[in-house]
């Protein structure tokens, strides 16, 4: 090798170390960034609401839980418990996003648009209906499986469809489809049920972070934690997955095995949301892009606890504006997220140059 | 070395159960370059896609160094076997130094997380495509040449004893193709990694293979060395070639000679003059003769595939009164005579004379 290309060689990976600590710089800062937005969201929501509480008194009640009753009560029954809900339940539906993102190969995918949470809500209407004949409150775990077994039968559907079709934008077509069909089948178990409850089921089938209790909160912070934790042990398979399936089998990921834990994981993190929030549109899809881009990479070690914290800041905040834009009357969730999560949306579709067919 | 490296025994391919090509065998030994050749559609993906186990293999076996292919995991065979797609990869914010250390999943931890060696050898391997500075870039911006080269950067980084590639050279200008290559010989040569690929370019196959394996119609039609493969009728059977030739001293191809029988220029010439003129006589479509040709002289070789008829003479024998008269007949049917610029010498002195004759009859030119 010549002296000059030596050279351009050494120069070459000079430039390259530099752009590996740009990189790293790039992470660190987001992720400050996240904690930050993280903290003062929690800060502002925990501030806000119809009864305005100072805040030295609210750090007196969350440090002692002594003060006003009234107070404490709306402090620790409500708004905590809300709080929590909406940021480990924001993070698990990115997450689940960005799974069904991965699997399908394609960055619009998501619980939402393929129907999977719309599955997941009839499923949980019906059994909550048929308990409620029956005498039976359900408890959070059996929400959970049904929403679970509901939103395994939509991506069930939709992988028979995936196999005859291979084009992603009729894949998507046919999600929204299911999502309409389970939705209507839940109007219209919701429509013919009687009783009382079901003023609270229809708020909860349009999705709404209201109403959380602590032992909400308990069982999703252990069934969320622990899919994450296993999402997050996943992602050497996944950064092999994003090259496409035979790379990634070429080395050495079993594919068949990968593809299921995907959709399981995936299933369980937007089965609990549903179970206890509904369905919350655009969330799964809008965060994930906005975390990589914000990132500047796609790498699963980076991306998946980013897209977690970006996804609890985002519902957090939706939430905070459904709670008081218009209070003391309450916006659907689902009405927040879209409309910040759709133009996302839309941005993405109309800069996406290739990839979509 | 007699032992077993890469072998198929009666070997099915197929997708759906559906058998494509049947009874493949092949002896593949370390360090060799292997190339599939075929027309479209023949099956070569499948059979690579076979091996690497993309495939359901349909009959027979695979045997890798002594180990039928599906009783090794995914995750040995991964340290063993390298691929290079036809398939475009779709990523996304991902750049080439990222693409190229995936390479490495094989030998990383749990998280995946490169420890310095590995970026050392991403760094090797980037080098060894001559990409180092591509590192940084992202994957969708660069050139379809670059991309070819960083997929191959990543088969290296994963240290496999053998790669395989479909249609590696596809989509590559000539530079690109070239430089490709020099690389897999350089690979093979020099770290004795088996090279099993497939290739359009036959004449580039020609040169670089150590074997040839040539697919056609349900099965493997022929199985050597480059000399052996390479002859003029087996590759017009294997392509079923009826408007060109394949000229296997060169490897070259050529296209149909020019329609009729009756020649109209007749072209003087030697060593390797004559070959623009051929060439523009074929573009014009114009039939033409071509002499006094010693056979080992080159215009021969091109000669003897695009005129109607060649006057040839023995090697550095004096041109025979029966060879002189058959090449004036020839230069009397013909309105043109075109001197291709001709060396004149002891052995073809005669040559002058048919010059004369030509000049003679005003057709010279």
């Amino acid at each position: 090798m010549s002296k000059e290309k030596t050279l351009q060689n050494k120069g070459a990976e000079g430039s390259y170390r530099l752009e590996n600590f740009r990189r790293r710089t790039r992470y660190t800062t987001v992720f400050i960034i996240l904690a930050i937005a993280f903290f003062v969201i929690i800060v502002v929501n925990i501030n806000s609401g119809n009864v305005h509480i100072p805040l030295s008194r609210i750090v007196n009640i969350l440090l002692t839980k002594n003060g006003d009753p009234k107070e404490v009560d709306i402090i620790w029954r409500i708004r905590l418990p809300r709080i929590l809900m909406a940021a480990m339940l924001g993070g698990a539906l990115s997450l689940s996003g960005f799974l069904l993102q991965t699997f399908f190969e394609n960055p619009i995918a998501g619980p939402f648009v393929l129907g999977i949470s719309s599955g997941a809500k009839m499923v949980v209407a019906f059994t909550m209906i048929y308990s409620m004949t029956l005498g039976y409150t359900m408890s959070s775990y059996s929400l959970i499986g049904a929403a679970f077994i509901g939103s395994l039968m939509s991506i069930g559907f939709i992988l028979i469809v995936a196999r005859r079709i291979k084009n992603m934008a009729a894949l998507l077509v046919a999600g929204i489809m299911i999502g309409y069909i389970c939705s209507a089948i839940t109007d219209f178990i919701v429509t013919f049920a009687s009783d009382s409850d079901i003023v609270n089921l229809r708020g909860w089938s349009l999705g709404s972070f209201s109403g959380m209790s602590w032992s909400n909160v308990h069982i999703t912070a252990v069934v969320v934690g622990i899919t994450f934790v296993l999402t997050f042990l996943c992602s050497k398979p996944i950064g092999a997955y994003q090259l496409g399936e035979a790379y990634a089998q070429s080395i050495g990921v079993n594919i068949r095995v990968f593809r299921i834990a995907l959709i399981m994981l995936s299933s369980i993190f937007s089965a609990t949301v549903t179970a206890f929030a509904g369905p919350i549109s655009f969330v799964g899809i809008a965060v994930p892009f906005l975390t990589k881009g914000a990132l500047g990479t796609s790498k699963p070690i980076v991306v998946i606890p980013a897209t977690f914290v970006c996804g609890a800041v985002f519902c957090m905040f939706c939430d905070l504006i459904a709670r008081l834009a218009f209070a003391p009357l309450e916006l659907n969730i689902s009405t927040v997220t879209s409309i910040f999560g759709a133009p996302v949306v839309i941005y993405m579709m109309i800069n996406r140059k290739r990839g979509m067919k | 070395m007699n032992e077993k490296y890469f072998e198929l025994s009666n070997l099915s391919v197929g997708y759906n159960k559906k058998t494509l090509i049947h009874d493949i065998c092949l002896d593949i030994k370390k360090g060799e370059i292997v190339t599939l050749i075929g027309p479209n559609g023949a099956g070569k993906s499948t059979i690579l896609k076979s091996i690497t186990r993309q495939l359901e293999i349909i009959g027979g076996q695979v045997i890798f160094d002594s180990n039928e292919i599906r009783s090794i995991s995914y995750k040995e065979l991964s340290t063993k076997m390298a691929v290079v797609l036809t398939e475009r990869l779709k990523t996304e914010l991902l750049t080439c130094h990222d693409i190229v250390a995936t390479g490495r999943y094989p030998y990383t931890g749990r998280l995946g997380v490169l420890s310095h060696e590995d970026e050392e050898k991403v760094d090797n391997a980037l080098r060894a495509v001559n990409a180092l500075d591509l590192g940084g870039r992202d994957f969708n911006a660069i050139s379809d040449g670059q991309k070819q080269r960083i997929l191959l950067a990543r088969a290296i980084c994963q240290e496999p004893e053998i790669i395989i590639l479909d249609e590696p050279t596809s989509f590559l200008d000539i530079r690109y193709k070239l430089e490709l290559l020099s690389i897999l010989g350089r690979m093979a040569k020099k770290n004795g990694i088996t090279i099993i690929m497939t290739l359009h370019e036959i004449d580039l196959a020609q040169k670089i293979s150590d074997k040839i394996v040539c697919v056609s119609g349900d099965h493997v039609t022929r199985y050597g060395t480059p000399q052996e493969v390479f002859q003029e009728d087996v590759i017009k059977e294997l392509y079923n070639i009826d408007n060109g030739f394949f000229d296997p001293m060169f490897g070259s191809i050529e296209l149909m000679k020019p329609a009729g029988d009756k020649p109209e220029v007749f072209v003087i010439s030697s060593g390797g003059t004559g070959i623009p003129v051929y060439r523009e006589m074929q573009k014009t479509n114009t039939p033409f003769a071509a002499g006094i040709l010693f056979r080992n002289d080159m215009d021969y070789q091109l000669a003897r595939l695009l005129a109607c008829e060649v006057v040839t003479e023995e090697p550095f024998e004096e041109i025979s009164d029966e060879n002189f008269e058959r090449a004036k007949e020839l230069i009397t049917g013909c309105s043109r005579v075109i001197n291709a610029g001709v060396h004149i010498g002891p052995g073809n002195r005669r040559i002058k004379e048919l010059l004369e004759f030509a000049e003679a009859q005003g057709k010279l030119e």
